[in-house]
């Protein structure tokens, strides 16, 4: 009786057909998996094979670049432990170039996989001409019309453009722009102290680009736990020729080859800047316009988030949205998780998108990253929990990177049950580290659970060990006095 | 002209039906109430008949498909010409079953109707009432989540769930609120054993809320003890598991009586040839019985009755529908002879063998099975003798039919044994109730009826 048993009567072999509506990180693992289902898959991009946003112009390649400016760094620091090489050449043209065959692998391999899946992949713009059937504006030209069964809107977003800052003049860059990488301006302008502004800001600044940031709130980063920004602050204040809080950029202009920035705040020396280029970089919007859902039931938010359930399934019963499309957070990872949701959804599994941690990994220097519950969130909803927070000062494997003075590995647990809610990092690979913290909230993990995991040394995961074992403190590496009086005043003495 | 056609009303209560076959195909030219596809609902399997002749654009349903009532079936491009006149039928909901209509007024919907579809490239077709309850044609849903329970959550507000993705999933399936379970692992964990016994603990059966009952069978890997085979229960199935499970709620008693038939059997093969050649078909002991039950029910009223227990009612009947179980091979069926209190054992016996070929090839409408007031159960052949029938609620009574056997019986004017034929019966009867002794006396005016036709012409 599933739907899955096939709904088509045009269709050849009578399997459910599928119509994938954008191929980045939540669209093509939705196609794949709907494949791998035995559905009749039908994936339609405007690019020439799969990728996004993602694999084209965000994650990949801004992670490509930021290991050229990580390398670059390293270099620096190296002088401190007896290595001193020369000023490195940097030829931008081959950096790009480089950039550009990491994009053409991922994304030719990509093109492979839909055909070893049997996807039919069409290259165009695909709008919903009501609740069964989509047209595809297609990249050679033409229309296709297409009949589905079901379809999964999986469109993303795009940067927030600002009208008052330029978003035409040649000289002001959205990411898109800027991981382009046309040229090192000697002077850069950054408009948000997001993720994307830091992490593109920090390729620029090792690529010689003097940056300023510009953030609108009190902090960079907003949303994250400031202990964990803190670090990440220090350093980039020593690598940014400035950071600019509680500011805003009041209006920007062209002028003599470069821009003429006017910064608005409380107390802002020199309120008028010159900057020869500047990278905005205030949020993304999703890409709701255009797909004919007038055709359709599909409800959007004020935000012009499409509305889904748990299943990711919209108010028209045929038509799904996964990824940045379908709500925050607007990360590759969630994206695919629902894709796959949605594939099992329409196959007809109890399948429902219910995480209990989605991690968020900041890609700067050190890296950023967390996952469950954060302390902020946790503050917010008046949820008590114990912080345990484990410095990587005490960490054999920071000290061998040089790396002790801006590690933290933070656990946050609810003291009644011993569980694990939430995990936050900074430091080096804390991207990677926080895998493991996801599986443990996943799981249902408590501190002892992760405390008894025996960890290998020396590694920085042993953190996560050391933090699980400041319950009661008894890390063999740490004392935490804090924790001690806390847990004394707890059992009353 | 396009008309999107959608599964008309299939009778009170019925929201959806499985679809069996699908009769027609894309391009095919169809005729006004020619069969489109053949659907199966509770207990009734029907073809649902085009509205309007006109060509097949587009099959929207498969074999094997559950589908809603409101939800497109084809699309049918009208005949040119033949428009005006179809679209009025198209607009009345299409009457269930072909044969003889059942009493249901077929009074349109009041929601706009189904066919009256928007020029092509309009918005989704018009929302019928239906919709709203459930979207059409939604994938599967999710099992539904149990019945409240009165337990409050135990899941404390702003956590998430203590349980692994696998266990969540497995709650997922076997329909089970994992917000509800209580975990028996550390800190409260949430085990997949935690799930399984929650889903035991659960009031089961449930109160035709429709919400799957998990019993001990639910998430077993029964594979652990040797090769299994997993296959969907019918439609049928299900229903009577339903129906069977409900009648646990009356709490019911069976009496068990011999009637001797000796006398009763000559006049059956006596007359048998009379009633067949006067079109009554083969005169059976069932439909001898039923005449008998009828006379009976009119004369003890409580057993023809319904308890209705949220208004504290009994709910006496003034009419006399008896409902005979069929065993088919789409499982049991329980076609309902009308007014047999009003009905001569020659109408009975032409009518219990139509309905009976009925039911054997899936032609029962769905009316023909409802508002029984008693029923007879006959296992005689088998070879079964007594046994405890089960309830059919809301009905208070049901009757057993066992083999006739011939035993040998003490005749004490005689002084000696005699041959006699014996027909065990064995009355279930709900005991909120009918008292025992009521029982009794309506168990025992039935054998005596049969032991004594004649009593039925003196006061039947």
């Amino acid at each position: 009786m599933a739907a899955g048993a096939g709904t088509g009567s045009g269709s050849g072999d009578g399997a459910t057909r599928v119509v994938v509506i954008g191929a980045g990180p939540g669209g093509y693992p939705a196609a794949f998996h709907a494949a791998h289902l035995g559905m009749d898959v039908t994936l339609v991009d405007p690019e020439p094979n799969p990728g996004g946003v993602c694999l084209y112009r965000g994650c990949i390649p801004s992670k490509a670049l930021l290991h050229v400016a990580g390398l670059l760094r390293e270099t620096e620091a190296a002088a401190e432990w007896g290595l001193r090489f020369e000023r490195p050449e940097i030829d931008i043209d081959a950096v790009r170039e480089w950039k550009g065959r990491v994009v053409g692998k991922m994304t030719g391999g990509l093109g492979l996989l839909t055909r070893q899946r049997r996807v039919r992949y069409v290259q165009g713009r695909a709008r919903l001409a009501g609740p069964k059937m989509a047209v595809v504006e297609l990249s050679e030209g033409g229309d296709q019309t297409l009949n589905f069964d079901y379809a999964v809107l999986a469109t993303g977003s795009r940067p927030q453009a600002i009208p008052s800052l330029l978003p035409g003049s040649p000289l002001v860059m959205d990411s898109t722009d800027a991981l382009e990488l046309a040229s090192v301006p000697p002077t850069l302008l950054v408009v948000g102290g997001g993720y994307i502004g830091l992490e593109l800001g920090s390729v620029y600044a090792a690529l010689g680009s003097r940056v300023t940031v510009v953030e609108m709130t009190a902090g960079l980063l907003p949303g994250a736990d400031r202990d964990l920004v803190e670090p990440l602050q220090r350093r980039l204040e020593g690598e940014f020729e400035e950071i600019l809080l509680d500011t805003r950029v009041e209006s920007m202009r062209e002028h003599d080859g470069g821009l003429e920035v006017t910064l608005a705040a409380e107390a802002v020396e020199r309120p008028v800047r010159r900057f020869d280029r500047a990278l905005v970089s205030v949020g993304r919007r999703p890409n709701s316009e255009g797909l004919g859902l007038e055709s359709t039931r599909v409800g959007l938010t004020d935000r012009g988030f499409v509305e889904v359930d748990e299943q990711r399934r919209t108010a028209e019963p045929t038509v799904f949205a996964v990824g940045a499309l379908a709500g925050e957070p607007m990360l590759a990872h969630k994206a695919t998780h629902e894709g796959r949701v949605a594939a099992e959804a329409i196959a007809g599994r109890p399948a429902a998108f219910d995480p209990s941690a989605i991690p968020a990994v900041v890609f700067t220097d050190p890296e950023i990253a967390w996952t469950g519950l954060s302390e902020s969130q946790a503050r917010e909803r008046g949820i008590e929990v114990d912080v345990l927070r484990f410095p990587w000062a005490a960490s054999g494997r920071a000290t061998t990177l040089g790396r002790t003075n801006e590690g933290l590995t933070k656990l946050l647990v609810d003291a009644r049950s011993q569980r694990v809610l939430g995990v936050g990092i900074v430091g080096a690979d804390a991207g990677e580290l926080v895998a493991e913290a996801t599986l443990a909230i996943e799981m249902g993990a408590r501190v002892d659970d992760m405390r008894e995991t025996i960890h290998a040394h020396p590694t920085l995961s042993e953190t996560l060990m050391e933090a699980a074992d400041l319950f009661t403190n008894a890390s063999p590496h740490y004392v935490d006095r804090r924790r001690e009086r806390a847990l004394r005043s707890r059992a009353g003495l | 002209m396009t008309i999107e056609f959608a599964l008309p009303e299939l009778g009170e209560g019925i929201e959806e039906a499985d679809v069996l076959r699908v009769l027609v195909s894309p391009g095919d030219s169809v005729e006004v109430e020619q069969g489109v596809i053949e659907v199966e609902t509770e207990k009734a399997t029907l073809e649902v008949p085009a509205p309007a002749a006109g060509r097949i654009g587009e099959v929207r349903v498969a074999s094997g498909e559950t589908i809603r009532v409101g939800q497109v079936i084809v699309t049918i491009d009208e005949a040119a010409g033949a428009a005006g006149e179809a679209r009025a039928p198209a607009a009345a909901p299409a009457s269930a079953p072909p044969e003889p209509a059942p009493p249901a007024p077929p009074e349109p919907e009041p929601g706009p109707s189904p066919a009256a579809a928007a020029p092509e490239p309009a918005p989704p077709a018009a929302p019928a009432p239906a919709d709203e309850a459930a979207p059409e044609p939604a994938p599967p849903a999710r099992p539904a989540p149990a019945p409240a329970s009165p337990a409050a959550p135990v899941h404390r507000e702003g956590e998430p769930v203590f349980a692994a993705p696998s266990v969540r999933t497995f709650a997922r399936e076997i329909g089970v609120d994992i917000r509800e379970v209580a975990g028996s692992g550390p800190g409260g964990r949430i085990s997949q054993d935690d799930v399984k016994r929650h889903a035991r603990s659960r009031p089961a059966g449930g109160l035709g809320r429709g919400a799957p009952a998990p019993d001990p069978g639910a998430g077993v890997d029964f594979a652990r003890w040797g090769e299994v085979e997993r296959l969907p229960m019918s439609r049928v199935r299900r229903t009577t598991a339903e129906t069977i499970s409900r009648s646990w709620q009356s709490p019911h008693v069976t009496l068990f009586q011999k009637a001797d038939v000796t006398e009763l059997e000559a006049l059956r093969r006596r007359y048998r040839e009379r009633v067949s050649r006067a079109g009554g078909g083969n005169l059976t002991m069932v439909a001898i019985l039923l005449s008998v039950c009828a006379s009976a029910l009119r004369q003890h009223p409580r057993l023809n009755a319904s308890v209705d227990a949220a208004a504290r009612q009994i709910v006496y009947k003034k009419h006399v529908h008896i409902g005979v179980a069929v065993d088919t091979d789409r499982g049991l069926l329980v076609p309902v002879l009308r007014d047999a209190d009003r009905k001569n054992v020659t109408e009975l016996s032409a009518e219990l063998g139509s309905l009976a070929v009925k039911a054997r090839e899936g032609k029962l409408g769905l009316e023909e099975m409802r508002g029984g007031s008693f029923t007879i159960s006959n296992l005689g052949g088998m070879g079964t003798g007594f046994f405890t029938p089960i309830l059919n609620p809301p009905e208070v009574g049901i009757l057993g039919v066992g083999r006739a056997l011939t035993e040998a019986v003490w005749d004490a004017e005689a002084g000696a044994f005699a041959p006699r034929l014996l027909l065990p019966l064995s009355l279930s009867f709900d005991h909120r109730i009918v008292d025992g002794a009521d029982g009794a006396r309506f168990l025992s005016w039935v054998v005596e009826a049969l032991e004594q036709p004649l009593l039925l012409a003196l006061e039947g």
